[in-house]
C-alpha cells in the first residue's frame, strides 16, 4: 500500500494488509496522534488496509 | 473493511474513540462533538444565544471546527484572522480560512501584523531574541481583544481543546506555576477593559476535531506551524499522548477534574493576581505598565526589514523545515 506521511510531506510503500492499529504500531506512531485516511474517508484502528489502498496518517496534535 | 460498529446506530464505524470506549458512525461522532461543546457552553455559560461571537480563526482544525459548531448550533460567530507573516506557513493558513468563510458565507475580518504593524512573527522573534511563539501569541491576543472591543463583540471563541488546555495544565503543574494555574479556565469574564473569552472545545480533543473536519469536508492548515516545532507544549503534548495509550481518559481527568475540583480553590488566588490595571498611553487597552506590551513590542520591533522564517529556526525547527521545503520542491 501506498502511505502518504505529514510534517515533512513524504511517501512510502509498505507490503501486505494489515488494520490500522498494526500499521500505526509498526511505525511507532501513537494512535492518540494520528488519524488513517483512505479515500477521504476516516478507518478505525481495527479497519482492514490492502495492499492496493493508498492511505493518508494524519498527525492530529498542534504546537500553537 | 473494519469489524466495529457505532456505539450508536449499530452502523460501521470511522473513528475508534478509546476515552470513550466506543467507536463511532460519521453522523453519530458529530452528535458527540455537537453535544460536548453544547455542555461547555451550558456547564459554563460560555455564550447566550443572541450573543455576538467573535471567533479567533487560524485556519486549523480546530479554530475552524469550532467556527463551523457554532453556525451550526445557531450562534451568530463572525471570524477574525490575523497574518503573522510566517512565509508560506501563513499563506496557506490564510487560503484555508478564507475559503472556509467564502464557501459558507460567513463573515471574515483580516488583519494582516506586517501590513498594518510594520512587522510579523519572525522578525518580532530575532529581534527580541524571545521564541517566536511569545511575540505571536501577545500579537493574536491583543489583537482579538480590540477587535472585539471595536466591533461590538460580546464574546471571543477561541480554538483551544482538551488537549491544549491539558498540556497547559500539566506544563504550570510541573513548576507549580500557582498564578498561572489560578488564571487556567475555560471562560474568563469581560472585565477592566477586556472582552470575555471562551473555549468552548474544552471537552474535546484534538483528534475529535481533525476527524469532525474531514468528516465534515473543511480543508484545514494540516502542516504544523514552522515557529512551533520542538517547542514545549509539543513535548508535553506527547507525554501526555504516552499516558493516555496506556490509560484512555487520563488527558479528559487531568484538565476537567482540575476545573470541577481544583479551579474553585484557586478562585480566590485569581482574583487577588488582577494588578492595578489602566489605560496604554498609545492605545488605550488595559496594562499594569505605561504603555501596554504590544505597543512596547510593536515600538521595538516595528519598521525592521522583514526576516526570513528559516534565520529564526534552531535544531529539530529548523532540520524540519528544510526538510518540508525539500519535500515540496522535490
Amino acid at each position: 500500500m501506498l502511505v502518504r506521511l505529514r510534517q515533512p510531506k513524504r511517501e512510502v510503500t509498505i507490503d501486505g494488509a494489515r488494520t490500522v492499529n498494526q500499521l500505526l504500531d509498526e511505525l511507532d506512531m501513537n494512535r492518540e496522534s494520528f488519524l488513517v485516511i483512505r479515500n477521504g474517508t476516516l478507518v478505525p484502528g481495527d479497519g482492514r488496509l490492502d495492499d492496493d489502498d493508498t492511505i493518508e496518517i494524519r498527525p492530529v496534535v498542534s504546537g500553537g | 473493511m473494519s469489524g466495529s460498529k457505532c456505539r450508536v446506530c449499530k452502523e460501521p464505524a470511522i473513528i475508534d474513540l478509546p476515552r470513550h470506549n466506543a467507536n463511532f458512525c460519521a453522523e453519530h461522532l458529530l452528535q458527540l462533538c455537537r453535544r460536548q461543546v453544547e455542555k461547555a457552553i451550558k456547564d459554563h455559560d460560555m455564550l447566550a444565544p443572541d450573543d455576538r461571537v467573535l471567533v479567533a480563526v487560524s485556519g486549523g482544525k480546530d479554530s475552524l471546527a469550532v467556527w463551523d459548531i457554532l453556525v451550526d448550533l445557531g450562534y451568530h460567530a463572525d471570524g477574525l484572522y490575523v497574518g503573522l507573516g510566517i512565509g508560506e506557513y501563513s499563506d496557506t493558513s490564510y487560503e484555508h480560512t478564507q475559503a472556509f468563510a467564502a464557501e459558507r458565507g460567513l463573515s471574515l475580518q483580516v488583519i494582516d501584523l506586517r501590513a498594518e504593524y510594520g512587522y510579523d512573527v519572525p522578525t518580532a522573534a530575532k529581534v527580541t531574541r524571545r521564541v517566536p511563539c511569545s511575540a505571536c501569541g501577545l500579537s493574536k491576543r491583543h489583537l482579538f481583544d480590540r477587535a472585539a472591543l471595536d466591533g461590538g463583540y460580546d464574546v471571543v471563541v477561541t480554538g483551544h481543546n482538551l488537549d491544549d488546555e491539558a498540556a497547559v495544565l500539566f506544563g504550570n503543574t510541573l513548576r507549580w506555576d500557582v498564578e498561572y494555574l489560578s488564571r487556567q479556565y475555560p471562560v474568563l469574564p469581560a472585565r477592566h477593559g477586556f472582552p470575555k473569552k471562551v473555549k468552548p472545545l474544552m471537552r474535546l480533543t484534538e483528534r475529535e476535531m481533525a476527524a469532525w473536519c474531514i468528516v465534515r469536508g473543511i480543508d484545514y492548515q494540516v502542516e504544523e506551524c514552522p515557529m512551533a516545532i520542538g517547542n514545549k507544549h509539543l513535548a508535553y503534548k506527547d507525554a501526555l499522548n504516552a499516558i493516555e495509550r496506556q490509560s484512555p481518559g487520563s488527558k479528559a481527568s487531568f484538565y476537567l477534574e482540575f476545573v470541577d475540583k481544583m479551579a474553585p480553590i484557586l478562585a480566590d488566588r485569581s482574583q487577588a493576581a488582577t494588578g492595578d490595571l489602566h489605560r496604554c498611553a498609545i492605545c488605550g487597552s488595559p496594562t499594569t505598565g505605561d504603555e501596554c506590551a504590544f505597543c512596547r513590542l510593536r515600538e521595538r520591533v516595528g519598521g525592521h526589514d522583514p526576516v526570513p522564517v528559516e534565520l529564526v529556526l534552531h535544531g529539530k525547527a529548523r532540520r524540519a523545515y528544510l526538510a518540508g521545503r525539500q519535500g515540496a520542491e522535490g
